[in-house]
Order: C-alpha cells, then sequence, then structure tokens
C-alpha cells in the first residue's frame, strides 16, 4: 500500500508554516518556493486556520492536461513529475481543483510528492504519514 | 541582501544590493537605524511628506524558527522622537521570500493607495473607495480577496486610528499581530497609505545541509522541549496577571493601586478556561502563542440571535483595558479589547490616555462638557464610547487626547498622573526601580527594551543606581542583537549567543559569541545617537509623580534613586555620543 501525507485533525492547524518550510528544506532550500503544501488563513486569522496540499488522485486532472509528460500518473494515485520536461505553462496549476500545485518563481510547479518529510516538523498534529488503500 | 525602496510621491520603486549594510548592522533593527539616517531628514515632521518608513527582518528569516519578527522605524507622531515598533504574523517571513532584507516607504500619495509588492514588482492600488473603513479587520478582509498570494503574503493596514491620524494608532497585520507602539498607523494614515501587502515565493540555497539541519533541530528542540519557551505555551503572556497582582506589580485604575481586586476574573486563567476559542501561530513558530478568546454575545432586540467574535489577548491588553480602567469582567475586557482591535489603536496607548481622563474627570480638571460621556473605573459602556471618540474626534478635547497622555496633559492638567515615560504611555508593571529605569532610558521607552521589571523581580537587594543602569543598557545591547536577527523576544532563552553563532555558521557566516556582544554595543550606540540627532534631550525625561506615590512590589519608589540613575545613565552613555 503506498504511504501518503494525510491529514489528522485539520482544526488543530495554526498556520505556523513549519510543514512549508520542512519541504523547501527536503530540496536544499532556505524559504518556500520548492514547498508543495501551503499554510492558509480561513478568509483571516479570526477564522483559523488551515494547509493545501495534493491530494494524490486516482485519475489527476493535473496530469492529463499536461503537454509534455512532466507530470504522469503515479500508480496508487498521484503524480510524478520530471523537472527536465516541464515548459511552465501552468496548465497542472489551472487544472488542479483544490489549488494544491503552485508556481514557483520559474513558472514551474511545486507540488507535494508525498514524502513524508514535513510531519515531523509540524509541531501540533495536524499531519501524518500513512499507508492508505490506493 | 537587497532593499526595496519606494516613493509614494512619484509612485516609483527601485531595488537595490545592499549586502554592506547587513554585514556590518546584521539586520532588522541595526539595519533600520542605518536606512533611516540615510533617508530621511531627522528634523521632519512626523506627520508629513518627509518621514520615512523602514521595514527590516534579519538573515534568519526565514532559515530558522521563531526569526519571526519584523522592525519598523519611523519618526514617531507620538514622541516627535524615533519610532521603533515590531511585529510578528507573516510579515517576516514574506519580506524575506520576496526577496528582501527591508523595504523603505518615503513620500506621500496625493490620493489614498496601498501598495502591493510581489516579489520584484511593485503596484500601487487605489484605495479611495475603502478609506476611511474603520474597521481594520474589514480593510483586511477586503484587500485579502481583491489580491492573490493566499498564505504567502502579510496584509498590514490601518483602520479607523490610523486614518483620521491618531498619534497612537498602530499597522495591524494577519488580523490580530501589530506594529502597535509609538504611532506607525498615523504615519501610514498621513502618507495616504492604507496597507501594505507583501506576497512572498521564493528560496536560497543552504550552503552546507549537514549542519545546516542540525542546528535548525537544534533551535526546534529547545524551542519546544527546554521550557525555555514554556510561559509562553501554556497561558500566553495573559500568565502573568495573577503573579504580577500577587507581588503588588499591576497598575490598577491609572495607578493608583497595584493590587486588581478583580484580577482573578480577567486572569490568564480565567480566560484560558472560559473563553480561549483558539490558537494561531506566526510564520515559522512553533510556539502558537497568539491566544484568541471567543466571546459570544447576544443581539440587543432579536432573542435567540447571537454573533461570536474572536478576540486576540494579551497581558498587555489585560493591563492596559483591564485593571487600569478597574475592567474586572470578561467580557466587558474581550469587547473593549476588540473595540481598539477593530480602530486599529495601540491597547496601551488608549488605556493610559483613558484611565488619565477618567482621573481628570473625578478631579474636575475636565468635565463631562470635554468627555461627552461619564468615564468611571469599571464602567465598560462609557469607555467603549470614549474610544469611539478618540477616533472620530468630535471636539477639541478628544482632538488632544487623540495625541497621546503627555500632551493631554500639557493642555488640561494632571500631569502627576499622567503615566507616560518618553511621551510613550506606561507598560503595564510598577515593580520597582528598574522597572521605571528601564522604561526611561529605554530607547523606545518599552518595557521590552530592557526588561526592568524582569530585573526587580530577581534582585535580592537593591543595588546602587549606578549598577542598575550598567545592567539595564546590557539587556538592551544584546536585545539589539536578536532583534536585528528580528528574533522574537520570547525566544531570547533559546537564542542565547552560542546559538546564534552556531546558527551563524551555519549559514555560512562567521561570527563569534564576542563579536555579536560587540555589534549589540555597536547598534545601541547607533540608535542613541540617532535619537539624540532627532531632539532626545534625557533632562526633558518626566517622571510622574504617581509612580512614587503607589506602593509595588520594592515598597514605594524613591524619586532621589531614579534621578541619580537617569544622571549616571546620561553621564556615562550618553554625553560621550554628544
Ligand atoms: S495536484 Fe491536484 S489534481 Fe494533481 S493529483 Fe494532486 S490533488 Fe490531484
Ligand atoms: S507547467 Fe509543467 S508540469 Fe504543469 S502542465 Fe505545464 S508542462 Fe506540465
Ligand atoms: S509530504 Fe513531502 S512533498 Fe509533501 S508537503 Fe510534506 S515534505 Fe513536501
Ligand atoms: S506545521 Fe502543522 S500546524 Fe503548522 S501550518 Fe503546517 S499543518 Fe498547520
Amino acid at each position: 500500500m503506498p504511504k501518503r501525507l494525510v491529514i489528522k485533525d485539520i482544526e488543530k492547524c495554526v498556520g505556523c508554516g513549519l510543514c512549508m518550510f520542512a519541504c523547501s528544506r527536503r530540496h536544499g532550500e532556505i524559504g518556500n518556493d520548492y514547498s508543495g503544501i501551503l499554510p492558509v488563513s480561513l478568509s483571516g486569522f479570526e477564522r483559523g486556520a488551515t494547509v493545501i496540499f495534493c491530494r494524490a488522485c486516482i485519475e489527476p486532472p493535473c496530469a492529463q492536461v499536461c503537454p509534455t509528460n512532466a507530470l504522469t500518473p503515479k500508480e496508487g494515485g498521484g503524480v510524478v513529475y520530471r523537472e527536465e520536461l516541464c515548459i511552465g505553462c501552468k496548465n497542472c496549476i489551472n487544472a488542479c481543483t483544490i489549488g494544491a500545485i503552485f508556481e514557483r518563481r520559474n513558472g514551474k510547479p511545486a507540488l507535494c510528492v508525498h514524502c513524508g518529510y514535513c510531519v515531523n516538523y509540524c509541531p501540533h498534529g495536524v499531519l501524518g504519514y500513512e499507508e492508505v488503500e490506493a | 541582501m537587497k532593499v526595496l525602496k519606494i516613493d509614494l510621491s512619484k509612485y516609483r520603486y527601485e531595488i537595490e544590493d545592499r549586502r554592506d549594510l547587513f554585514e556590518e548592522w546584521i539586520g532588522g533593527t541595526g539595519v533600520a537605524v542605518q536606512l533611516l539616517k540615510e533617508e530621511m531628514d531627522l528634523n521632519a515632521d512626523p506627520l508629513s511628506e518627509e518621514n520615512v518608513i523602514v521595514f527590516a527582518v534579519g538573515p534568519f528569516t526565514p532559515a530558522y524558527p521563531l526569526a519571526s519578527k519584523t522592525v519598523a522605524m519611523f519618526k514617531s507622531p507620538l514622541t516627535g522622537n524615533l519610532g521603533e515598533s515590531h511585529a510578528g504574523g507573516r510579515t517576516a517571513v514574506a519580506i524575506a521570500n520576496a526577496g528582501y532584507g527591508a523595504i523603505v516607504i518615503k513620500g506621500k500619495s496625493k490620493k489614498p493607495v496601498y501598495i502591493v509588492v510581489h516579489n520584484d514588482k511593485v503596484y500601487f492600488r487605489d484605495a479611495r473607495v475603502i478609506w476611511g473603513i474603520a474597521d481594520s479587520l474589514i480593510v483586511g478582509r477586503i484587500i485579502a480577496e481583491r489580491e492573490k498570494g493566499r498564505g504567502i503574503r502579510t496584509v498590514m493596514r490601518i483602520g479607523g486610528g490610523g486614518c483620521n491620524l491618531v498619534r497612537y494608532a498602530c499597522v495591524t497585520t494577519e488580523t490580530y499581530r501589530h506594529f502597535g507602539r509609538l504611532g506607525l498607523g498615523a504615519v501610514f494614515g498621513s502618507k495616504n497609505l492604507m496597507a501594505l501587502v507583501v506576497i512572498g515565493r521564493g528560496s536560497r540555497k543552504v550552503p552546507d545541509r549537514r549542519k545546516y539541519k542540525d542546528v535548525y533541530e537544534k533551535i526546534m528542540k529547545l524551542a519546544l522541549e527546554s521550557g525555555a519557551m514554556k510561559k509562553y505555551h501554556l497561558l500566553g503572556t495573559a500568565v502573568n496577571v495573577l503573579p504580577l497582582n500577587e507581588i503588588r506589580s499591576l497598575p490598577t485604575k491609572n495607578l493608583r493601586s497595584t493590587v486588581f481586586e478583580k484580577a482573578e476574573e480577567i486572569s490568564g486563567e480565567a480566560l484560558a478556561e472560559h473563553n480561549l476559542g483558539r490558537r494561531i501561530a506566526c510564520s515559522h513558530c512553533p510556539i502558537a502563542c497568539v491566544h484568541i478568546a471567543a466571546l459570544r454575545i447576544p443581539y440587543e432586540t432579536e432573542p435567540y440571535f447571537y454573533k461570536t467574535i474572536m478576540i486576540s489577548y494579551d497581558y498587555e491588553l489585560i493591563y492596559a483595558l483591564g485593571s487600569m480602567l478597574g475592567i474586572g469582567s470578561r467580557e466587558g475586557l474581550l469587547r473593549l479589547i476588540h473595540k481598539v482591535e477593530i480602530y486599529g489603536l495601540d491597547a496601551m496607548s488608549t488605556g493610559v490616555c483613558l484611565a488619565w481622563a477618567t482621573e481628570a474627570l473625578e478631579r474636575g480638571l475636565i468635565s463631562e462638557k470635554e468627555t461627552l460621556v461619564k468615564l468611571s473605573f469599571g464602567d465598560v459602556d462609557g469607555y467603549m464610547k470614549a474610544i469611539d471618540y478618540i477616533v472620530k474626534q468630535p471636539n477639541e478635547f478628544y482632538k488632544v487626547l487623540a495625541q497621546g497622555v503627555e500632551k493631554a496633559s500639557d493642555v488640561y492638567g494632571g500631569k502627576e498622573f499622567a503615566l507616560a515615560f518618553g511621551k510613550n504611555e506606561m507598560p503595564g508593571y510598577h515593580v520597582g526601580h528598574a522597572t521605571h529605569i528601564g522604561y526611561l532610558i529605554g530607547l523606545r521607552h518599552s518595557h521590552l527594551d530592557n526588561a526592568g521589571y524582569s530585573l526587580d523581580q530577581k534582585l535580592k537587594e537593591i543595588p546602587p543606581p549606578n549598577e542598575i543602569v550598567d545592567k539595564l543598557v546590557k539587556e538592551e545591547e544584546w536585545r539589539q542583537v536578536l532583534s536585528s536577527l528580528v528574533v522574537c523576544f520570547f525566544a531570547r532563552g533559546v537564542y542565547k549567543p552560542e546559538i546564534v553563532a552556531e546558527a551563524f555558521d551555519a549559514l555560512g557566516y562567521e561570527t563569534s559569541e564576542e563579536e555579536l556582544k560587540l555589534k549589540g554595543e555597536k547598534i545601541y550606540r547607533e540608535k542613541l545617537k540617532l535619537k539624540i540627532k532627532m531632539g532626545f534631550d534625557p533632562d526633558s525625561l518626566r517622571l510622574p509623580k504617581r509612580i512614587f506615590e503607589t506602593e509595588c512590589f520594592q515598597g514605594k519608589l524613591s524619586e532621589e534613586y531614579i534621578r541619580e540613575a537617569l544622571r549616571y545613565w546620561k553621564e556615562r552613555y550618553v554625553l560621550p555620543l554628544v
């Protein structure tokens, strides 16, 4: 069974973004350019916070609209991303219904590949890394 | 490190590489002092086109957790001297990810605008439609819905307080964090600047991944496990209410007392038990000290209709709008905090101004003709109306009160109980001599400059005044390093000198504890020099009589002791710079 980044309890999210920074660190980067997860407020922090990341679709629309096969469906859900094929057309960004593909400075996408690295940096038990039914 | 300079008079901007500044002055406070010196005519009127605002972050943003503050520097319309104010939220991280170490704002727009900085582009947006919306929460929401960058941006805005030039108006960011002190909101207002939005997506390469990871983990561990930040973990800063009340240090009813009979009711414990609805965090902070209360209020006329508002509380607000005004009901306190939040006012200044007005009214220095509403300690409704009046300024009295308690007592008297230090309204501690010496010599006249209130609690016996001054200055010097790194002061127990040096090392900069300390001293001196050039005169510091009348933790304070401390400070630290 594939392992996935999952939400344990979204109501606990405080919007700190530690997950986001962890995701870019994975690439040896300080900042958020490479991050595949985004902490947002719910139209203002008075209503709390949440995180947005890839759901690992079984039939991923993002891959369907990619003209170069930079994004291809992964067995068990989600996508494989090959940077060297990407032309930065942003089709995928528009195709993802939940807005889980983010535009990097160079116009190419950043998205979650379900590696689980960020889980250890969420101090509030919002995130988990678990095997799921494909 | 880049500096973005925006000129509101010409609607132009430029980006400069100023590595030199950051290498020498670290970032934050250190760099802001230099940029202000370079950019501003130091004699400028704070509410004129000539005033300049600097926002600066540091080399640890966003490399490490808790480097989450932004330093704002400007000329204060409240004191007429150097203004410096720090805020958390997402501002620091957004500025850093957009690629900047600092943003400078100059000039004045002809019409209301707000600015959007999106990485290397700057946009000027028409704000005529939203100008004058009194509720800064709504201003924030409108702008957030119009602009891009959800999750990676900061929306720094003013409300009615800033638009109407209340000299202690703040700039609010991410709903609940503030550039609170010294009137940055009025400076925004005077420039016709409703908001500054910064959207930042970007990153930089880690030079040494192994080392960097190790230091990062170490800092995280210290923050989460060592107890260095425990206090802020649980009850937030509101944890201070009861202990300060216990040791007779909680300013109550315009500091006529330091023990508040209803302290229990408005304590951090009670708020947590009855009202705490949620906690949130500044960007890159594992603590989440921002405590938000949920307050359910029934509609006045309709049965079974309720509204629920979310109100962020902190110790300083509980003091200023609670004990200082004799407010002992949580609901009343939260309503007052919400009111101040909406308008974007500095809560401490507002509370102290109202406390003075209440006493001035009691003593007949002013009448209800001036205040328009009956003000008495403990009466929430009166204060709710008075806060409206501070913002709307319907008569001469409120025009004056909107300029601060120093000004108000110049005009109406009552200096003995006008609680301002260096013209900045008093923070929530009346512990002992060091507390007040700290406010007076602190370069921001803030309790956070040098934490005199904490020193007072640690002293076994009272040393000669010069020793106190040296200790306070030493603390303030180290805090210049922290605020140049823009590390949250609550994390000062984590970012000890040796950790700071290690953290620098992992980013490829060599430094030592010794060098850092020297930098702190240098930045302190530079800031003091800037203050002097702006007209600061230590001899003009006023000591409100009230602080010598009301007993505190150290008993009755001695005026001679504090005066001696000021004499020593001037001779030892100020005169060599003149
Ligand atoms: S990026 Fe969006 S569309 Fe693509 S797999 Fe993930 S959730 Fe589905
Ligand atoms: S931006 Fe790149 S990955 Fe996305 S659809 Fe276009 S080519 Fe494919
Ligand atoms: S699971 Fe991996 S790729 Fe996905 S957000 Fe976390 S760190 Fe990034
Ligand atoms: S680290 Fe956890 S609490 Fe913080 S934003 Fe991410 S999911 Fe939310």
